[in-house]
């Protein structure tokens, strides 16, 4: 399957997705809001199949996150990276991790390291930091005296 | 989601106290100290009676945040603190690295340090899986073949030494190459391991692969079927031996493996006895990829001519490679500088670590150091 059908087929299913195509793969630019319903469709067998999640994670660019799925259909062998832009202030999106069952742990580790937050996450928890640590500490703006390595 | 107030009182709720519940369930912790954890990771279980309800991996004891550490090192720099994610894979962690770099810059690497790359990412293919294999054998019971083990791996971290000067994290590979040229002695000392290695491996099939006990204890437990091995992110000998092609070799070649013979192993049952039998059996793969391209170093640059401070263009850069534990991705964000902007591992470790509960869940208490012994977790892989 080439980026061109992927490009149409995800145009019916979400009309408002942009592309870039600058880099190794497809990315899909979506809003946050729509990221549940889009996610599901991915998935389905019968469509784009898009079947192993491999990586999740979030780039703070100091105005705004950006939420970073890369996904893999292994009956066509092609990949696509799905990007949702998120408010700082208040970073929110929905939970896909009934979609696929890896991304429960990658999104607490997302909230953990970005506090993002996961609407309807069986289990949102720290991962990785003890529960009373203050601050997430991949965010652009933490700052630790102490411990941080700065050359 | 929970609000803080909530995620403490869920917090005491699971607390490991070790109390009997109202529900009969004893909630018991493996870890962080424990041997058959094989590091500091920590699981608190719910048992009733005998049979796992529920596990709960608590990790970060040896997190170091090595993403945020890179973001202030540069590109020369992070791969060295790469060889302490997964450090029994160390040239292999260095290896992605070094050829996401190599991507961004679109630095024409030489022959003769591509050989030499996967003919030490097979040695540490080997190495890993002999490491592994002796303490799969120690978590069920019998200690003797981790010394067997042990008497091939020692061979193959001296080749390692002398090469690269270090036994367990090598550092060894760097954008544009490798560090330095291979010992003179490099090449019959493979050959010697090879011979010594096809010699002895017979007796990890007697000890071990046919022995009743041990296969009586692994098969059909911790099972976990194709479908769920992909929608859990599994890789690596963990999804295949569910049937799973994941082979990162085979499927996205890298460096010279689209040139070499080798078969990427397969099994169906997805069970302990799966996993075990797809470790083994990659171990002959390497030994065969290893003995195809051992009279093949080509002569010529071992490093690739590079500027002293690297800058990426901006944009984003995302290699994966097939480590002993499955696919590890390199993913970097640079905005134009020396330091990358972004920078995100996504070890194999984590994925494969996510489906513990569904595996062992149902099962016996006894059978998940079988079912985690076949995961072959390593923990500093999984916290970063």
């Amino acid at each position: 399957m080439d980026n061109e059908s992927i490009k149409s087929q995800v145009l019916e299913i979400l009309p408002s997705a942009t592309f870039d195509e600058t880099g190794e793969w497809l990315n899909i630019l979506i809003e946050s809001k729509s990221w549940k319903t889009f996610a599901h469709q991915l998935r389905s067998p019968a469509g784009l199949n898009f079947d192993y999640l491999f990586c999740v994670t979030s780039v703070d660019w100091k105005t705004h996150f950006t939420m970073v799925y890369h996904l893999t259909s292994t009956a066509h062998r092609t990949s696509i990276v799905v990007k949702a832009k998120l408010d700082r202030e208040n970073p929110e999106i929905e939970t896909v991790s009934d979609i696929w069952r890896t991304a429960e742990f990658h999104e607490r580790e997302v909230y953990d390291l970005f506090g993002v937050k996961f609407l309807h996450h069986p289990d949102l928890r720290r991962l990785f930091l003890t529960d009373d640590w203050v601050g997430y500490p991949l965010r652009k703006d933490y700052d630790d005296p102490i411990n941080m390595i700065k050359l | 989601m929970y609000t803080t107030t909530e995620i403490l009182e869920q917090k005491i709720q699971v607390a490991p106290t070790g109390e009997l519940q109202d529900t009969g369930d004893l909630v018991i912790n493996i870890g962080p100290q424990h041997p058959a954890t094989h590091g500091v990771l920590h699981l608190v279980i719910t048992l009733d009676g005998e049979t796992v309800k529920k596990i709960e991996p608590h990790l970060g004891y040896i997190h170091r945040s090595i993403e945020k550490m890179c973001e202030s090192l540069s590109y020369r720099q992070f791969i060295y603190s790469t060889s302490r994610m997964d450090y029994l894979s160390a040239h292999i962690n260095n290896h992605a690295c070094a050829m996401c770099v190599e991507k961004g810059l679109q630095i024409e690497v030489p022959r003769r340090a591509m050989v030499i790359r996967v003919l030490m990412d097979e040695l540490t293919r080997i190495a890993s899986h002999e490491l592994w294999w002796g303490a799969m054998a120690m978590d069920l019971g019998a200690f003797t073949p981790f010394f067997h083990a042990f008497r091939e791996r020692e061979k193959i971290t001296d080749i390692m030494e002398e090469s690269c000067g270090a036994r367990l994290t090598m550092n060894y590979i760097v954008p544009g190459g490798v560090m330095n040229d291979i010992h003179p002695d490099f090449q019959q000392k493979i050959k010697e391991f090879i011979t010594q290695f096809k010699s002895k491996i017979y007796e990890y099939d007697e000890m071990v692969t046919g022995n009743i006990i041990f296969q009586n204890r692994t098969k059909g437990v911790g099972r976990i079927s194709k479908e769920d091995a992909i929608s859990y992110g599994c890789s690596g000998p963990v999804a295949r031996a569910s049937g799973v092609r994941s082979d990162i070799r085979k499927l996205y070649p890298y460096e010279v493996y689209n040139e070499v013979e080798f078969d990427e192993i397969l099994e169906t049952a997805g069970d302990s006895f799966a996993r075990y039998m797809v470790r083994v059996r990659e171990m002959h793969q390497s030994i065969s990829i290893i003995e195809q391209l051992i009279d093949n170093i080509p002569e010529g640059d071992f490093q690739a001519k590079t500027k002293a401070v690297l800058k990426l263009p901006k944009g984003e850069f995302y290699t994966r490679v097939e480590t002993a534990r499955g696919e590890l991705g390199v993913y970097i964000i640079s905005e134009g500088g020396t330091t990358p902007y972004r920078i995100k591992f996504r070890s194999p470790g984590f994925s494969n670590l996510s489906a513990l509960e569904h595996m062992a869940k149902g099962g016996k208490l006894g059978d998940l150091m079988a079912t985690m012994g076949t995961l072959d977790l390593v923990i500093p892989d999984i916290d970063r």
